[in-house]
């Protein structure tokens, strides 16, 4: 046999009877799996899954389910097709033997695979200080079971909720609350709400859309401190600036913490950025090699952007982990040179104070934005993100149907500022900064470091400076 | 029943809402909120919305009725 | 003589019944810039394109060139669409933010409020009440025209009742709608001495139509009534309202729209039916397949084939062609939703269609604003039509076609029958 027939043979062969495993049972997981069928692979599919409870759709907790409009167990996904899957619900997957392609389970189970779907995603960063953590009425908002818990605390009603951190969860969150009319205080580190993802021109809108629906705002500003009552209730919270906010519920949005942790020693390039991998979803491995049998997929994947300089970006967005797993599903099934990149222009919406905000591209790539479309004054307009004279991004309130027009000027490197429109133009159409903050420094990096002298024998390591 | 909107494609068109105001909702003017698991009364109503979706945004489940069978 | 353009040929009279041939050639000129300068464009992903570029305007008043089409011989055409789209703009021919705003004050008036937009769904029995009435007539009689006895006074009837147009003065409207639109010619023929008479004839329609609305709309300032024109008149919400011109324009438009293309719809979707009697047995068989169905007559016969009032406000660049600044773009939907690259098999008709999103009703801020009425109003009557009629054959085919290029339908579909189910 040629090598070429016997590749395909391999392929055939893998399709009909390979074993592959998916860890992680949420939105990419599930997509992944209906796509290796859909594919026509036929082999036998294990699919790990921490959380008890089958696939569900994350944006609705913070949105109608908080709302308390849809119960939290009302989200689960609609399947695309029959999976014929083994589930391993409730349990995780805690370690990764890629010499012997097993994946550990918490029950003590190893699990062969030919080939692997790491799906793992993120989970919401927790207050800092364990005990004020644990103090009744301290939630975040990651799970259906926390959006349950939370809507419960909002329903009771509360006299006042604190939100921590101001980017979209914490903003959808505090918007709720105000629909409940429910007084809320949302203290924001930057200098606005929503400052890391769209820049502090928008952060500023988005800080008047939320004073001007009775929101507490305060920014630049930090929470030192939480305190409870003889009974464990977090009672109030001391503010940086030496006030007091009395509140009985507390949501820290903090952002979030990719689930890597099961893949420690597994020799993978996963840490706190997530787990890097190529364009098509093969991770790499430490040293930043593709490998073969691994692949990632969803807001725990990270992986080069051909529109953006070849950076890295993780996306963490509902569309990256449909997308992203088909892309991977795909792949898992086929060779090179018929692998399918996944090349999706990022995009992500988000509702709050009665308003769509929607946005194409990575508007952090940008230094520059233009009001490019209707009125600020009425938050129903469009703005175009720039950077050296090409728009990498926009953003839309309530303009979503005029999203497609720049994202397609995205994917064609179009420049900056973008061709003015016909009608509607905004007051001002001159670009300025679009003040994004400085990247900060994340804590607990593991340190890469190179060993070994000679060229063969040079490898990376990790060298985990935990705190 | 289960639905789920793709709100990256939705470009607020409503018409959904129109076709079953029970399950499609909008806040202010374009963000679109919904009920991912609808009676299957409703089945029918987002039947319509589905298919007069100008983007097609809306999925609905294709599996319903085999229930269970995404954990068996 | 000079050859015609694919387009030019497509909006002949004789080429009514089929077209599709001439937008196939058309095709492979995705943006076509005609003898008149009028940039026609005629593929999926192009129209998609320009509905949602901010370049481009809808405003018919920034047209700087008449859009009828040029003299076949000497004589110059007239501007008529002016004539037949009222001198006030209207949201069809608006640009934002008025566009978006007048929009948003009428909605509410057709749709119910935002929390509980129910009226359209509130008008279902109405609709099978008139359906069933209708059809109930035709008992006994073994030979119906689908057009005069069916399509055409469902979607009249309804209109009338949503906007609040006394039933009565439908003759009146009717006349003056049909005067006006054969009157309207964007082809080759638009020239002949005939179509100069019937623009004159068309121009005289208008102002009455409009005197008509205007009146109407009068009444319903001193005594609110029932339907949607005198919610608009009379209750203003957050941001005001309209002025009387805007109005009136706004109310020719309802009228006009509301039922124009719905008949050519139901009417299109009997005829093609008749045509596909795999297709007619299999909705036979499961009624449920009504739902897709009407999405896929949508894309199979657009009512509406293109649309007329839209131009380039800077140089746009697509698909090859510079569009330059000024120059009126056509956006031929009836040929973008027979596209090969966007839709398998374009010239099958599949009811099941997947992944069907068709143009029928546009797309971006000028989706149509009736779309919903329109959906229920075509479900039911051909999902009873369907059910009803015993051993339906097609008379006439092609059937003879009405004059107007841009809402395209048949004058008659003859139909004979066995008889008519309960
Ligand atoms: C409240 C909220 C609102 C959102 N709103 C929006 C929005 O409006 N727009 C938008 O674009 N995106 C939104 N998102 C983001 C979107 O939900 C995510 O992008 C999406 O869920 C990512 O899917 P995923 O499958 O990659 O990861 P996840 O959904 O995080 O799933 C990962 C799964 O893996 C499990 N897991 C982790 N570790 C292990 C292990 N070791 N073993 C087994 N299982 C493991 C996790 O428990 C989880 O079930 C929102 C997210 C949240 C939480
Ligand atoms: C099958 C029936 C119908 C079809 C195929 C249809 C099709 C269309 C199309 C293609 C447009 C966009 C025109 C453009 O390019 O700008 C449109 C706009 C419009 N339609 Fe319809 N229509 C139908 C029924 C109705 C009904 C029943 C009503 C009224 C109740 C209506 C009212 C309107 C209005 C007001 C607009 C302008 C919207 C705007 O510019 O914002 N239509 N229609
Ligand atoms: S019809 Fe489609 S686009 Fe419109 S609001 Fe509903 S989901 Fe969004």
């Amino acid at each position: 046999m040629t090598v070429p027939a016997t590749v395909a043979e391999l392929v055939r062969e893998f399709r009909a009877n390979g074993r592959i495993v998916i860890v992680g049972a949420s939105l990419a997981g599930l997509r992944a799996a209906e796509a290796l069928r859909e594919e026509g692979f036929t082999g036998s599919l294990t699919i790990i899954g921490d959380e008890p409870h089958e696939p569900y759709d994350r944006p609705p907790l913070s949105k109608q389910v908080l709302k308390g409009w849809v119960a939290a167990d009302h989200t689960k996904l609609p399947r695309l097709r029959e999976v014929d899957a083994q589930w391993r619900l409730g349990v995780a997957a805690t370690g990764l033997d890629r010499a012997a392609r097993q994946v550990r389970t918490a029950d003590g189970e190893q699990i062969p695979y030919d080939r692997l779907l790491i799906a793992t995603g993120t989970r919401a960063r927790q207050w800092p200080n364990p005990d004020e953590a644990a103090l009744d009425g301290v939630c975040t908002l990651r799970s259906r079971d926390d959006a349950a818990q939370l809507q419960k605390a909002l329903a009771a009603p509360p006299s006042r909720v604190l939100v921590i951190g101001a980017g979209f969860i914490g903003s959808e969150v505090a918007s709720v609350c105000r629909e409940l009319d429910l007084p809320v205080t949302v203290v924001e580190r930057g200098s606005a709400p929503l400052v890391g993802a769209l820049g502090g021109v928008i952060g500023e809108i988005a800080a008047e859309m939320q004073r001007d629906h009775g929101v507490d705002l305060r920014c630049g500003l930090g929470v030192s401190s939480l305190e409870g009552d003889a009974g464990g209730h977090v009672r109030r919270a001391h503010l940086s600036d030496g006030t007091i906010v009395d509140a009985d519920v507390v949501v820290a949005s903090l952002g979030s913490i990719r689930n890597v942790e099961w893949l420690e020693g597994a020799g993978l390039a996963s840490g706190f950025w997530g787990v890097g991998c190529d364009a098509g979803g093969r991770a790499f491995d430490i040293n930043g090699v593709v490998t073969d049998s691994i692949w990632v997929a969803g807001d725990v994947a990270r992986a080069p952007h051909v529109l953006y300089e070849y950076q890295f970006l993780a996306m963490e967005h509902w569309d990256n982990a449909v997308l992203g797993a088909e892309a991977a599903a795909h792949n898992m099934v086929n060779l090179e040179p018929h692998y399918h990149p996944h090349l999706l222009l990022p995009g992500f919406w988000s509702g709050q104070f009665g308003v769509n905000i929607k946005s194409v591209g990575v508007p952090p790539f940008g230094d520059e934005i233009v009001f490019t479309q209707g009125s600020v004054k009425e938050r129903h307009f469009a703005a175009a993100y720039g950077r050296r004279g090409r728009i990498v991004a926009a953003v839309t309130f309530d303009h979503g149907k005029w999203l497609e027009y720049y994202g397609k000027l995205i994917e064609q490197s179009g420049p900056f500022p973008p061709p003015p429109p016909g009608w509607d133009q905004p007051g001002d159409m001159k670009p300025i900064p679009a003040e994004f903050p400085q990247p900060g420094v994340p804590t607990a990096i593991p340190d890469v470091v190179l060993t070994g002298h000679d060229p063969s024998e040079r490898r990376a390591e990790f060298r985990s400076r935990r705190r | 029943m289960r639905v789920a909107v793709d709100l990256n494609r939705c470009q607020g068109y409503a018409q959904c809402v129109y076709l079953a105001h029970e399950v499609f909702r909008l806040t202010g003017q374009e963000a679109l909120t919904y009920e991912p698991n609808p009676d299957d009364e409703r089945r029918l109503q987002v039947e319509r919305a589905a298919a007069a979706c100008p983007v097609q945004a809306i999925v609905i489940d294709r599996l319903d009725g085999v229930e269970g069978s995404a954990t068996s | 003589m000079v050859e015609e353009t694919p387009w030019q040929q497509a909006l002949r009279y004789a080429n009514r019944a089929n077209p599709y041939p001439f937008y196939e050639e058309l095709r492979r000129t995705p943006v076509a810039r005609q003898p008149d300068g009028t940039y026609v464009v005629s593929t999926y992903q192009e129209i998609v394109t320009l509905l949602h570029d901010p370049r481009v305007s809808s405003d018919i008043r920034k047209l700087p060139v008449p859009v009828a089409a040029p003299a076949e011989g000497s004589a110059e055409a007239e501007p008529i669409t002016e004539a037949v789209i009222s001198l006030e703009p209207n949201i069809i021919t608006q640009d934002p933010p008025e566009h978006d705003r007048d929009r948003r004050m009428m909605m509410p008036h057709f749709v119910g409020p935002p929390h509980s937009p129910h009226l359209i769904s509130d008008l279902e029995p109405d609709i099978r009440r008139i359906v069933d009435g209708l059809l109930d007539h035709m008992q006994g009689k073994t030979r119906i025209d689908a057009v005069d006895e069916f399509a055409y006074p469902l979607p009249v009837t309804v209109i009338c009742k949503v906007l609040g147009v006394p039933p009565d003065d439908e003759p009146r409207f009717h006349s003056w709608i049909e005067t006006a639109l054969d009157a309207l010619d964007f082809g080759p023929e638009a020239a002949s001495e005939e179509m100069q008479n019937r623009l004159a004839g068309g121009r005289r329609a208008v102002e009455e139509f409009e005197q008509f609305a205007a009146e109407l709309l009068d009444r319903y300032a001193q005594q609110p009534g029932p339907g949607m024109l005198s919610a608009m008149v009379n209750e203003d919400g957050p941001e005001g309202g309209m002025s009387k011109g805007v109005l009136v324009s706004n109310a020719l438009l309802l009228i006009f729209a509301g039922h124009e293309t719905t008949v050519n719809l139901i009417a299109h979707s009997v005829l093609t039916l008749l045509r596909h009697p795999d297709a007619l047995e299999k909705l036979r068989h499961r009624p449920e397949l009504i739902v897709p169905g009407v999405e896929e007559l949508l894309r199979f016969e657009s009512s509406v084939q293109f649309w007329h009032t839209r131009s380039a406000m800077e140089d746009i660049h697509i698909a090859g062609t510079t569009i330059p600044k000024g120059a009126p773009i056509f956006l031929a939907y009836g040929s973008a939703n027979r596209d090969p690259k966007r839709f398998a098999d374009p010239d099958e008709l599949d009811l099941e269609r997947r992944d069907n999103q068709h143009l029928g009703f546009s797309q971006g801020i000028h989706f149509c604003f009736g779309a919903p009425l329109a959906r229920l109003e075509v479900q039911v009557a051909v999902g009873e039509f369907v059910r009803r009629m015993q051993n339906p054959r097609l008379v006439e085919d092609p059937p003879p076609y009405r004059h107007n290029q841009i809402f395209r339908g048949p004058r008659h579909v003859l139909v004979d029958i066995d008889g008519i189910r309960d």
